[in-house]
């Protein structure tokens, strides 16, 4: 028994010595234990060069490459707020229904009440912040499960939303002569043939940035070990209640930052945009090999993940496929990851 | 002598049920003070009442003659008391370093620290390998290896050392070698001694009476949520103090 022990505790000693056969799954586990983004990272690269072999230019050209990186900009953003949720073990279904009732109340703050548009900017993410702040509250303090908090959530902001905006869409032309800033995200840098908007370096910069806050901080690794075991991490000195409530919120004013971007994407304020993010924002995190179960995982993977999605959708497009086919593969992509996660779990355990 | 740490009339109920009734509690400077109990007698309740993880209804606790009362388990650690739960209150996905500094990690001097709140991993790491080491755990090679790729004993060391390296008045050990085998509960049992041996009093549950005769310095025993007596292991049998604790025998009956 002893001996296994050992050579369990020196796993990570013996990874570069010849002398001790170590068969080849058991090598890929531990790579995928260390570094959780490597799977969809890898599935990302075979994916560009599948289609780039079968389309060539079309596919590789820098305008397809970036237009991807637009198209995936929105649930980019809404999978980075969903994987902090789903690293503590819990989900947010509410994601979209926040992004699209912040986005409006940016919009009508500024057109129906006067305010300037930084302000109404302003309101709108602190609405977002309220969102989360309301679901996490009811997850953390009166312990509800979050699928059922934000389940419910989910119909309340979306229905405040429609109430609130009666169904009105704010046209692109007004907000561009009256509010530019609305816009903002939507602004573009062209090099070469490549199309940067301030949206998708947005995306980036923010995936970046929490890859390090959880990382490299102490609240990141709370919010791993309250994913992993929130018991042990409440006898271990976490404040559990704190470390729920503040990704809560910050995944809620991530989402309204996504409802900024939104506009810059879709030129208008829609109420009626963005219904199917949640579903969306799920699918990339979990492509993105974060464990659904909590504490595993990391955010790039998410980048990673919302690109594989990315990448399947043009290529197959520009392949001239029914977008069904997109779907088809996209499911199989899920069930494939979690089989992955399951089997990372199992080795570890 | 001053009790170290010192409870009177702890009362601790569930709904209708007692789990703590009327318990007093001492420990002693420099001493393993083994607390045993038949399953339910509500030893955990009790430790859990001491070490802040759980609020007692009523009663009061004294530390170091101070009187103290712990709202949750990190007041009672920034006291110096330091517990090792049963269920030993670590995530297995993060690393030896990560589980050692939960919930008291330290950040780097100057900006990084201050604005980036950037944890200083190197002095984290640093200071883990030589609480391990100095307790003999240095099979133990990787301290970032995450703390599920350890044996049962190496968990329950790192634990333990994490406790010792913390608790600067009591360390509280609940079950420590209940899941282990005979080879890891021996290396555990060792580590105890050699953390007593530094003169940190350590307070010891467990239902394996050869392990609490062997290192405990005075017996707590506990029936029906109270202190029943506290008994010289030296001065009893091992029979006895089972028969104290199912009350087959009362404290009277002891032979003198």
């Amino acid at each position: 028994m002893s001996d296994s022990y050992e050579s369990a505790a020196n796993s990570n000693e013996t990874v570069a010595s010849f002398g001790q056969p170590r068969s080849f799954a058991h090598k890929v586990q531990h790579a995928l234990h260390v570094t959780p983004s490597l799977v969809p990272l890898m599935v990302l690269m075979a994916a560009i060069l599948g289609f780039a072999i079968v389309l060539g230019d079309k596919f590789l050209s820098p305008f397809a490459m970036t237009l991807i990186l637009q198209q995936v900009q929105i649930v980019g953003i809404v999978a980075l707020a969903q994987s902090l949720v789903i690293l503590t073990a819990g989900i947010d279904l509410s994601v979209g229904a926040v992004m699209v009732l912040s986005s409006v109340v940016m919009g009508q703050f500024t057109f129906r009440y006067g305010l300037p548009p930084e302000v109404a900017i302003i309101c709108g993410l602190i609405c977002g912040a309220l969102c989360g702040l309301i679901s996490g509250v009811l997850v953390a303090i009166i312990k509800l499960p979050p699928f059922i908090v934000t389940l419910g959530m989910w119909q309340v902001v979306l229905a405040t939303n429609f109430l609130y905006s009666k169904n009105e869409t704010i046209r692109s032309q007004d907000i561009e002569a009256n509010a530019a800033i609305l816009q903002f995200f939507g602004s573009r840098i062209e090099i070469g043939g490549a199309i940067f908007t301030y949206g998708v370096i947005f995306m980036i910069l923010l995936a970046f940035l929490l890859a390090y806050a959880l990382r490299y901080t102490a609240w990141g690794r709370h919010v791993y070990a309250v994913g992993d075991d929130p018991e042990a991490a409440e006898l271990s000195g976490v404040n559990v209640r704190r470390t729920l409530i503040s990704v809560y919120v910050l995944s809620g004013l991530i989402c309204a930052f996504a409802g900024w971007t939104l506009i810059g994407r879709i030129g208008s304020v829609s109420p009626t945009s963005g219904q199917l993010s949640n579903i969306e924002s799920i699918t990339a995190v979990v492509i993105g090999g974060i464990s659904l179960f909590g504490g595993r995982g990391s955010i790039l993977g998410t980048l990673f993940g919302a690109l594989i999605v990315g990448v399947f959708t043009l290529g197959l497009r520009l392949a001239g496929a029914d977008p069904q086919w997109t779907n088809l593969l996209i499911g199989m992509l899920i069930i494939a990851a979690v089989a992955v996660d399951q089997w990372i779990r199992k080795v570890s355990a | 002598m001053e009790p170290v740490l010192k409870a009177r009339n702890l009362v601790k109920r569930y709904g209708r049920v007692t789990a703590i009734d009327n318990c007093d509690f001492d420990l002693y400077p420099g001493e393993i003070l083994a607390v045993i109990g038949d399953n339910g007698a509500g030893k955990s309740s009790l430790i859990r009442a001491i070490s802040g993880a759980t609020i007692p209804d009523a009663g009061e606790v004294w530390l170091e003659g101070q009187k103290v009362a712990f709202h949750s388990p990190n007041a009672a650690r920034s006291a110096g008391v330091e517990t090792v739960y049963q269920q030993l209150a670590m995530s297995p996905a993060l690393s030896i370093t990560d589980n050692m500094f939960m919930g008291r990690e330290i950040r780097r001097p100057g900006i990084l620290g201050k604005w980036f709140r950037m944890l200083d991993r190197p002095a984290m790491q640093k200071f883990a390998r030589e609480k391990l080491s100095e307790l003999g755990l240095m099979t133990i090679q990787n301290i970032n290896q995450a703390v599920e790729t350890l044996s049962g004993g190496q968990r329950q060391g790192v634990a333990v050392a994490r406790a010792a390296a913390f608790g600067s008045k009591v360390i509280i050990l609940d079950e420590p070698t209940a899941a282990l085998g005979v080879k890891e509960s021996r290396k555990v049992l060792e580590l105890i001694l050699d953390v007593k041996s530094r003169g940190i009093p350590i307070i010891l549950i467990s239902h394996n009476m050869p392990h609490v005769f062997e290192l405990a310095d005075r017996i707590h025993i506990h029936r029906l949520g109270k202190r029943i007596c506290v008994v010289d292991p030296s001065q009893i049998s091992m029979s006895d103090a089972v028969a104290l604790m199912t009350g087959a025998m009362k404290p009277d009956d002891i032979p003198a």
